[in-house]
């Protein structure tokens, strides 16, 4: 049972990190337009303008 | 005399160099939009940046301070299709964002605290410790009391707060039993885990404040939009004032931006925006919304006037001395909130609900107790039954029963175009048997139009238009919009009587009948338009009348026959002349209806069907209203209503057509019926859990399960306030 002394703090701390990440994604404001960001998930804009493209 | 808009007020500078400005933005709704606006604001040269927020509606620009001028931001919005309008958040708002995202927190936090305790737990339940000994089960114990402890007191102080404040004012609320429950159940943990036994409840601690959370977080967020819809709309229709600087150059200025000592300038027809003292010119002024005195008052030089107040006559220049806050039209306010605060005798469903049960917990907890220590059972494994009744019975019972139904049925509201204003209000409307109505702006379109369009030349009416929009008159307004004139004519405005200008060669005038010397006409026209209100125009040839009349919202007839179908009663009680209300009242099938009334009058019908144990609904809009909207069990106004009014009724709603009033009501009958079932069910749950509870039999687990459970079957129940139908 030696092995839960590794184990438990473990599976805390994994808890824990993820209990950071979700405080500093609502710290940057990730969680204040929900419905933006689902659409924001499928916009073109890592790609060049619309103009650019049709230059090519 | 040029006019631009003074934006300063809503410039933020978050940091150096950089300026930044929040915008309303209308017509926003998909993807395509964010980019377009993104992408097309960042091609302005000086903007920093530009981040849209789908979900409010709004955008916040960026840019380098001194190479952009702000108007320009709001020029780019409008060219790319989206009227835009500056938006500085108001402290309420960001009171409720603050605590919204302090919920969502404390959710957090209790998340990841259930989720390693749990963890635990299950190893335990499953009798990890048992093949192991007590030293391994102490270990996970205090494992678990190093994860728990902090997250509950971290994330549990929204109820521990409320309950403080609760006991600190004498009453009771739900946070109260919750707060008791989960302390007595950590504090006997600790000393459990202290003595070495074989259970500890620190799992179900964090448990239930996280499944409170949740409906907590659900609420507050429902609750936020709502508002933000709102706040949206107040910066649409913004408030300003034509503020007039040193060298007399007029601008019209938000009033957050006006102070005490400013110089503005109302015309005639506009609604004074501050209190003060008029510097220089003589008008009749209308008090009635703020002193409910009707007759005009005539105001000169000297006179003080009022925030709210409507200038009838001549130009105003006014030195202000209260702008924004502290008028009167405020304190007027306030004294309308006092008035609803004693109304509200009204005890909410669930208040009521608590006011039973808190007791009866409390009491059945502490007999558990008592009860089995007389039984000779040591005081530890008494007081582990008694917290195990506390804890299966409050939470569930009345922590979801009735909030539950009420975010899904304020959302169901919220899709149908109606905002709740006040908590209560749905229990409210759900009672009402009788709904009187105003008329003017609720059963007709706030928009008067043209009636008589055949009596005269499209010239006529064109030329009109033109003089008429050099008048701020209401009717001419209507006259103004009815032919879409371009250019005004720069006429002169005797006012109180009508506008007048020299055209081509000929005197044109537009005002009174009197004004025009059109007596004769005007009787003839209002033979034929009883219901419409006159307005004349004496033109080149000859002079014509115009008959304004305010229409019908457009489905008004089908819901009115729908609502009276449904066994309401209904009736118009409406300050307008009596020809008016009565063609309104046949045409929409109104068999009760009574007019010429001031507002005292409408007060004393509202009470007497009050008296007469009627829940009545009042549906109103007009400014004069307000009283009679507080006198009435609940009420609802068109948020195209001005803002005192919005403020006033416990439920507003959008657009031109009057359905959403009879959805909101269906919903809030939907949603008090399955209040009642989900609280008939927890009671039932009760009856079955309780007893088990109090014989001791019921394990950690057990009541995990029975706990979750009763969440999972009252929360699904209120997910059917979704779908509210008609009465039949």
């Amino acid at each position: 049972m030696n092995v839960l002394v590794y184990l438990v703090p473990l599976a805390i701390g994994l808890g824990a990190l993820g209990l950071a990440g979700f405080l500093w994604a609502m710290k940057t404001g990730q969680f204040d337009d929900l419905d933006g960001a689902a659409w924001r998930a499928i916009s073109d804009d890592d790609l060049p303008d619309a103009e650019d493209k049709n230059k090519k | 005399m040029t006019e631009t808009q003074d934006l300063s007020h809503f410039v933020r500078f978050p940091a150096e160099g950089v300026a930044a400005m929040d915008l309303v933005v209308e017509g926003v709704h998909c993807g395509a939009c964010i980019t377009t606006i993104e992408k097309g604001l960042a091609r302005e040269s000086g903007v920093r940046g530009a981040r849209v927020n789908l979900a409010s509606k709004r955008v916040t620009v960026e840019w380098s301070e001194g190479e952009l001028r702000p108007e320009a931001i709001i020029d780019r919005l409008s060219s790319l299709g989206y009227p835009a309008y500056p938006f500085a958040a108001a402290k309420l708002d960001n009171v409720e964002a603050a605590e919204e995202r302090r919920l969502l927190r404390c959710f957090g936090v209790a998340a990841f605290g259930a989720m390693n305790v749990m963890l635990i737990s299950v190893a335990l339940w499953s009798g990890a410790a048992d093949a192991t000994g007590w030293a391994t089960r102490d270990f996970f114990h205090w494992l678990s009391a190093l994860v728990v402890l902090p997250c509950v007191g971290y994330a549990g102080r929204p109820f521990f707060e409320s309950a403080t404040r609760a006991l600190r004012q004498f009453s009771f609320n739900m946070d109260v039993p919750i707060t008791i429950g989960v302390t007595l159940a950590l504090a006997m943990s600790v000393v459990q885990t202290l003595q070495h036994a074989r259970e500890t409840y620190f799992d179900s601690a964090i448990m239930l404040v996280l499944f409170l959370l949740a409906g907590r977080y659900l609420d507050q967020r429902m609750r936020r939009r709502t508002r933000d819809v709102a706040s949206n709309l107040a910066a649409i229709k913004a408030e300003t004032a034509t503020k007039l600087n040193a060298d007399g150059e007029a601008r019209e200025t938000p009033i957050a931006a006006i102070s005490p000592g400013d110089l503005v300038l109302a015309r005639a027809g506009d609604r004074i925006a501050v209190d003060g003292i008029v510097e220089d010119g003589r008008s009749e002024i209308d008090q009635s919304l703020v002193t409910g005195e009707t007759a005009a008052i005539s105001v000169g030089p000297g006179a003080m006037v009022y925030a709210g107040t409507l200038n009838l006559a001549g130009a105003l220049r006014i030195r202000v001395s209260k702008a924004a806050e502290g008028t009167l039209l405020d304190e007027v306010n306030h004294l309308l909130e006092r008035a609803i605060e004693q109304r509200s005798s009204y005890v909410r469903l669930a208040d009521r609900a608590s006011r039973l049960y808190t007791p009866v917990v409390h009491l059945t907890a502490l007999a558990t107790f008592i009860g089995w220590t007389l039984l000779g059972l040591s005081w530890q494994p008494a007081l582990v039954i008694a917290i195990t009744v506390l804890i299966i019975t409050c939470p569930c019972a009345l922590g979801l029963a009735v909030p539950a139904v009420q975010v899904v049925a304020a959302s169901a509201m919220f899709r149908h175009g109606v905002m709740l204003n006040s908590g209560d209000s749905l229990e409210r409307l759900a009672d009402v048997d009788t709904i009187v109505f105003d008329k003017t702006g609720t059963l007709t379109l706030p928009q008067p139009s043209l009636a008589n369009r055949d009596d005269f030349t499209p010239e006529e009416l064109a030329l009109a238009s033109s003089l008429a929009l050099a008048s701020k008159h209401p009717l001419a307004k209507a006259v103004a919009a009815a032919a879409k004139a371009a250019d005004p004519l720069a006429a002169h405005e005797f006012p109180g009587q009508g506008v007048t200008v020299f055209h081509e060669g000929k005197r044109l005038k537009l005002g009174s009948p009197a004004y025009c010397k059109a007596e004769a006409e005007a009787a003839r026209v209002a033979a034929q338009w009883p219901d419409a209100s006159l307005i004349a125009f004496r033109g080149p040839e000859r002079a014509v009348v115009f008959a304004i009349r305010q229409a019908p919202r457009p489905d008004a007839a089908t819901v009115i026959a729908g609502l009276a179908h449904e066994g309401y009663a209904i009736e118009i009680l409406s300050g307008d002349r009596q020809e008016a209300v009565e063609k309104v009242a046949h045409e929409l099938g109104f068999t009760r209806f009574a007019a010429g009334l001031k507002p005292a009058d409408k007060i004393a019908r509202l009470k007497a069907l009050r008296e007469a144990g009627r829940h009545v609904l009042m549906v109103g809009d007009g400014l004069n209203d307000a009283p009679a909207l507080a006198a009435a069990n609940v009420s609802i106004s068109p948020i195209s209503a001005a803002h005192l009014t919005q403020a006033q009724a416990d439920a507003v709603f959008l657009g031109e057509r009057l359905t959403p009033i009879a959805e909101a009501l269906h919903i809030a009958r939907k949603a008090k019926a399955l209040m009642i079932e989900n609280l008939w069910l927890s009671a039932i749950y009760n009856l079955i859990a309780v007893p088990i509870a109090i014989l001791g039999l019921a394990t950690p687990l057990i009541a995990a399960l029975a706990m979750s459970g009763s969440s999972l079957l009252v929360t699904g129940n209120a997910l059917r306030a979704r779908k509210a139908k008609a009465r039949a």
